[in-house]
Parts: C-alpha cells; structure tokens; sequence
C-alpha cells in the first residue's frame, strides 16, 4: 500500500468516527454554516461537526498548520474532498475568505498580515465579502472610482461597491481601491481589507429575480483604514485582484455541484416528471435529447476537471485548463436548469405557494440564479476575451 | 483513470508526429486522390508504419505483439488524424486484431495475429448493410452446412474493404434470432469462391467497399466465438473501434483548429488582422473550449479500453458523439473564417471538412450515440 492509500485509508476512519450522520446529508441552503462575529449553527450537531473540523485544520486543508490549516498537499487534499464526498460530509464552513481572501494573503500578504487574518478564517471567526465591482465598474473592472486617500497614518475610503455577496452579513471586506487617480487605469488600484464595524459603512441587500437578496450595495463615507490593511504594494492592487479573481472563477466553475437546488438529479426528474415508454426510453424524446446532450457534456465537463488536476500533478505548467473552465461551467450549469425546468414542465412554475414541492419550488429559484453565473465573477464574454487572447494569442 | 500521457506514450507521440509530417504529409493523400490509387494508401507507408510498431502495438506479446496501450495508439491515431493518413491501421488494427483478440481462440490467435502485427495480413469488418449504422440490424445469413456454413447477402460502406485480405463477416446464423440475438461472426479469406468485391471512391477520398456474399462456403473453423453469440465480441469491438476513431478525429480537428487560429493571425483586412475582430475571436475561443473538452473524453475513452472498464459503451458513446460535433463546428468555421479561399481545393482546410463527414458516419453519428447512451443509462 502506498502512502496515499494509507492516507486514504485513515481519512476515511477519521471521517466515519468524526462526522455525525445528520452531516452526511445533502445540505441546504439555511443549514450552511458561514463564520463570523455573530456565526450560528442551524444544530448541535453542525457545530460538532464544524469544531472537530476547525480542530484537525480541515477547514482549511492545504493551508499550514501553524496558521489554523491541516498541512495537507494537493493530493491529499483531494483525497480529504473525494471521502467526505464518498460518505456524503457536509462542507463543515462556507467563507469567502477560505475560497478567495485567504490564498491571496498568503501569496502577498506580509508575515504579520497573514498572522492577523489566516488563523481568524481557518476558524471561523471572521466572515469576509468582496468589493470588486461598483455601480460604473462592471465588466471594466479597472475603471473603478471608489477612492482611498493617503491621510498619513490611514486611508480615508469614499465610494460604493456593487455586487459585494451577503455584504449585509460579513464582518471584514476585501477591496479593489483607487489610490492613485493620475496613473494609468490598473496602476493606480490598491488592494485594500476594510473592518465593516465602523461608520461610515453601509449594506443594502439587492431584491434579485431569483428572491433572494444575497448580493448588496455597500457604501463608503470617510472611512478610516489603518495603512497596515493594504496587501500587496500601494497602487500594486491589480496583480492581486487577478490572482484572486482566479480563485473565484475556480470556484464559480464548480459552483454548480454545490448550490443548494432540488434533491433530484435531471434524470431523476425525467423518469419521475417524465416516465418511460415501452421501450425503455423518456416518453418525450425531445426532452430526451436535450437532457442527453447536457449530461454527456457534463460527463465531459468532470473529466475535464480531472484531467486539469493531473496535468497539474505532472507539473505541466502549461495547462491552459483553468482558463476555460469558468466559462463552460457556469454555461452548462445553466443548461442544466433550463432543462430542469423542461423537464417539471407546469410542476418547475409555482411560486410561494405551498401546493408545491420544496423540490420544485427550487427548481426555479435554481434556474434564476443560475442566471448570475455567466455574469458574476467575469462574464461569459469576459472570459472569452481571455482564452482569445491569453490561450490563443490572437491580436488585439 | 489515467488522462495525462506518460513518458513512453508521449515519446511515441512525439515519434510518430515527426515521421507522418516527413512522409505522410496531407499532400500524401492528394497524390492517392489526383493518381485514383487502386489500393488507397501506399504499400510503401504501411510498411514504414509496420515497422515503426504501430501494427503491433495492441497485440499480446505472445502473439508477437507489442502489448502497449490502447493509449499508445490513440496517440498514434491522434497524429495520423492531423496529416489525414490514408493506412490499413483503422481496419485491420484496430477492428481486425481487436476482433480475434476479444472472440478468437488459440489456434485463430496463434496464426492470425502475428501476421497482422507484422503488417502482412490486413482485415476489413464486414457489417454495415443500410445508409445508416445499425449494427443489429443484419439480414446477412450464415447457414449451418455439413462442413461448416453458407454465407449470404450484401455488405456496404465496408472501410479498407477492396484491399483487406482477410474479412470478418457479421451474419444472422439463427435465422429465428432477431436484433442482437442469433449473430455469429466469421473470419473469411477475401478471396473465397462467391465473394464479389466493389471499391468506391469516397469524398474523403479514401475507400469503402460493397461487398456480395453468394453462397459463400466456409468451415466450421471460420467461427470466431460462439454461434449466434457474435454480438458480444461485435459490440466491444466497435466500441474500441470508435474511441480510436474519435482519437483520429481529435487529430484532424485540433489540425484544422491550430491553422485556422493562426490565419486570423495572418490574414489582413480593412486595414488590420481580422483575428482582431471580436466576432471572430469569440468563435475561436468556444472552439478551444469544444476541444479541451474532447481531449478529455478521447483519453478517459482509451484508458477504459486499457483497464477493461464496465463503462466502455458509455465513453464510447460519449466520445464518438462529442467529436462528431466537434470536427463537424471546427470544420465549418475553419471554411467559414478562411473566407473565399476557404472553399478552393488548393487549401487543405477543405480536405478535414471532408474527413469529418465521412467519419462522421463510420460507427454511429450523433444522434445514433446519444441515443445508445441514453438507453445506457437508463432513460
């Protein structure tokens, strides 16, 4: 047995003594647990789950030990992920902060900086959002005007973000800042961390399509920031903001396979929804060939993913992989809903009202926000751009 | 699963991708097509090829095999697909030994695949019957004699077909049996008394042959596997038939993709590189997208070859399906973004559009995959 199978093996030990059988179940979106000043858990058992976790540094599994994290290298952490998704584990913390403040500090971050805020997300005791976008900043990231002023001993933050996800809720905000209103559009941006217990900081939770309310506009007038917050060099923010921005996107290809939506898997819909006919086959043939074109895709999708994994593992750095992975996940996610929704047909329509299913009141709830994908985080034409230029070479 | 090559495999990517741009260049098929060649490849290319191992290279070492990797070979196949190389290696590798190796015995093993491995015995796969890919649907009949069985009735759209020396036949030996049930596969020298054999010339201008069975004897010998239990032996054989041909199809599609690109880089037009235009842009970049994915499903459908994996029908499917859409986009905007000279025979852009239709319908186009798949998974 190798050292990975040893490894393998002890994880799952680990995990089947550790993780309480109400934690294996697929979670939903109330039973998420996200850290912070005011973190709750939705039970006794969430909150087991989430100590043995932060305890073993799981949480945060590659990050070192000495800051909160569980050490592990890349293979070993996709071993940790590959169990608890075998015996069913809940994610035990959800934070903007372990997906995509966190890996940043670490890379630019001073010593102190990451003494200050690693530990304090690996534990949960910070709840991070992200102020990227404002209101005349969306696609054109780098035209941002939000503005810190160089004050001496602090930056004084006067401006708005737009899109900044449970804003509402977070204690600590990253931003993209502009410190320098003379230079060049990306020169004169700072990356800047921002304590939102303090005046002068404002959240407004956004009504969306889909219901919900989770993206907020967050505002700035005459905040004080301590110089110590900013990350990275002054008016270097934007290799940051890129480093960063990789991670969400990362994150945001895979977001499909963890959004709260409809315990039925699309086939699963179609043979409840649909039925089969004599032959074996969905009754509506139609539909049969759109949910096969999006399953095959998908299937092609997950060993795209895998595949960009080992090409990392033999080191080849020249794996373009990631690039285009944002792109044609968030585009299939979307797929998927809509064929979701084909499938329940009048059953996927209903809105508030108890006559139907939680399954199918999801449903559509899961087709709208999937809307957002292809927008947030760069969008589909965005990351077109990139892979035309980046990955293609062609002139621009 | 393996998805990444490893350095034995890439080395022989690498070794076959210089020997093909040396000797098999595309301008290698035009000559085939401009001089109407009998045979369809050059004797000559088969023998280098041969030589080279690529013959051998799935066949058992006891058989003087070189026992490699259906990985190995897709590698192979991949290159070959980027010079679009005319070779019996399709036919009689890949369908012929794939054949003898899953359904044969030891006496039909220990004579046929040395031969085949050397290069000097070739296969074709007699079953198509109908304008479409229906493997069970066989009304060709083998019926039991005293010596052995009659053979009776059409093949078509037979690859490498006029120039096999060696065919295997699927025949309905049951005639109650229908569909998959009552199939039985034969092994029959080409030039057995009764056979007619009719080349065609095809618009990727390589060949296919129909081929008349009349009373067609052959022994008991010539059997390979169980009476009317050749459907098994069939169906894996055409799902390792079509992985490799997706990995010949990856070949031409990232070929015909990686010139295109660098037209848009060339090309001038109101006053600077048309690669400048969003329009065009945009395109490419979905097409790179397309072709990750493909590359995926081409290395995880080979490695399922390799390991013996339960879900072969299912990645079979799922490759051929998804390159046949993906040569067939890649084509169409290649002609499209090369703009009037596109459509000229002198580019070679126009000899991959042909390719991929063709191999478009060799083993089941897309519909007829996502269909299988589907089934496979049970809705």
């Amino acid at each position: 047995m190798s050292d990975l199978d040893d490894f393998r093996a002890s994880v799952k030990a680990w995990l089947q003594d550790n993780c309480p059988v109400s934690q294996r179940q697929p979670i939903t979106r109330e039973e998420q647990v996200w850290g912070g000043r005011n973190m709750s858990f939705p039970s006794a058992d969430a909150k087991l789950w989430f100590e043995r976790m932060r305890d073993k540094g799981w949480t945060v599994p590659e990050w070192p030990c000495e800051l909160g994290g569980g050490g592990l290298n890349e293979r070993e952490a996709k071993i940790l992920k590959e169990e608890m998704k075998a015996l069913g584990c809940r994610t035990p913390l959800y934070d903007l902060g372990i997906w995509m403040l966190g890996p940043a500090v670490l890379e630019y971050g001073s010593e102190d900086q990451r003494r200050q805020h690693i530990p304090k997300i690996a534990r949960g005791e910070v709840r991070w959002c992200q102020g990227y976008s404002e209101p005349g900043a969306g696609s054109d990231l780098a035209s941002l005007q939000t503005r810190a002023e160089d004050c001496g001993d602090h930056f004084l933050v006067n401006g708005s973000k737009i899109w900044t996800t449970n804003a509402d809720k977070a204690d600590w905000i990253f931003c993209l800042v502009r410190t320098d209103p003379d230079a060049k559009k990306q020169e004169g941006i700072s990356f800047l961390l921002i304590d939102m217990d303090q005046p002068g900081v404002t959240a407004k939770p956004i009504p969306l399509i889909s219901g919900d309310s989770e993206f907020c506009q967050t505002f700035f007038d005459d905040v004080k920031v301590p110089k110590s917050n900013l990350i990275g060099e002054l008016n270097k923010g934007w290799s940051v903001a890129k480093s960063l921005l990789k991670h969400e996107r990362k994150l945001m290809a895979e977001i499909g396979g963890d959004t709260p939506g409809p315990s039925f898997s699309p086939v699963q819909a179609a043979l409840k929804y649909v039925g089969l006919d004599a032959e074996g086959k969905l009754k509506d043939r139609g539909l049969r060939e759109q949910l096969v074109a999006h399953e095959m895709r998908f299937r092609a999708l997950g060993l795209t993913h895998f595949r960009s994994f080992e090409e990392r593992m033999h080191g080849n750095t020249d794996n373009s992989i990631p690039l285009i992975m944002k792109y044609v996940g968030t585009e299939e996610t979307k797929r998927k809903e809509e064929v979701l929704m084909a499938i329940l047909g009048n059953r996927a329509l209903g809105w508030d009202d108890p006559e139907f299913s939680d399954d199918e009141l999801l449903s559509n709830r899961g087709w709208l926000f999937s809307k957002a994908l292809s927008i947030a985080g760069g969008t589909s034409e965005v990351q077109l751009n990139i892979i035309a230029k980046r990955v293609l070479g062609l002139p621009v | 699963m393996p998805l990444v090559l490893n350095e034995e495999q890439r080395l022989l990517k690498d070794t076959a991708k210089d020997f093909l741009n040396k000797t098999v260049p595309v301008e290698a098929l035009r000559q085939l097509r401009d001089s109407k060649d009998a045979l369809g490849y050059k004797a000559e290319h088969w023998q280098n090829m041969s030589e080279l191992g690529w013959a051998s290279m799935i066949i058992p070492e006891a058989y003087d095999g070189l026992d490699f990797s259906f990985l190995g070979l897709g590698a192979v196949l991949e290159e070959s697909g980027r010079t679009l190389a005319a070779s019996p290696l399709f036919a009689s590798v890949v369908l012929g030994a794939s054949a003898i190796i899953i359904g044969g015995n030891e006496t039909q093993k220990a004579t046929l695949l040395p031969q085949i491995a050397s290069g000097n015995l070739r296969f074709a796969l007699a079953l198509d019957e109908s304008a479409h890919h229906n493997p069970d649907d066989i009304n060709c009949t083998a019926t039991a004699t005293e010596t052995g069985y009659k053979l009776n009735g059409s093949k078509t759209f037979v690859l490498d077909g006029h120039s096999a020396d060696q065919l295997i036949v699927v025949a309905r030996s049951q005639p109650q049996g229908s569909g998959r049930d009552g199939l039985s596969l034969f092994i029959v020298d080409a030039s057995t008394a009764g056979i007619e054999r009719k080349r065609h010339y095809m618009l990727d201008s390589r060949n296919a042959a129909s081929i008349q069975f009349n009373d067609v004897h052959v022994s008991r010998e010539a059997l390979l596997g169980d009476a009317g239990h050749g459907w098994s032996i069939l169906d894996n054989v055409l799902d390792r038939g079509r992985i490799c041909l997706a990995a010949e199809m990856l070949g031409g599609a990232l070929e015909c993709f990686e010139r295109t690109v660098s037209y848009l880089k060339e090309r001038d037009q109101f006053g600077v590189k048309i690669g400048t235009f969003q329009a065009l842009q945009h395109r490419a970049a979905i097409m790179f997208t397309e072709l990750e994915l493909a590359k995926s499903v081409v290395l995880d459908g080979l490695s399922a070859i390799d390991e013996n994996r339960t879900d072969l029908a299912q990645l079979a499917s799922l490759a051929k399906a998804r390159l046949n859409d993906v040569f067939e986009l890649v084509t169409n905007e290649a002609v499209q973004m090369h703009g009037g000279i596109g459509v000229t025979d002198e580019l070679d852009i126009g000899l991959f559009l042909k390719r991929s239709r063709v191999a478009n319908q060799i083993f089941g186009n897309s519909s007829f995959h996502r269909d299988r798949y589907a089934s496979l998974c049970g809705y």
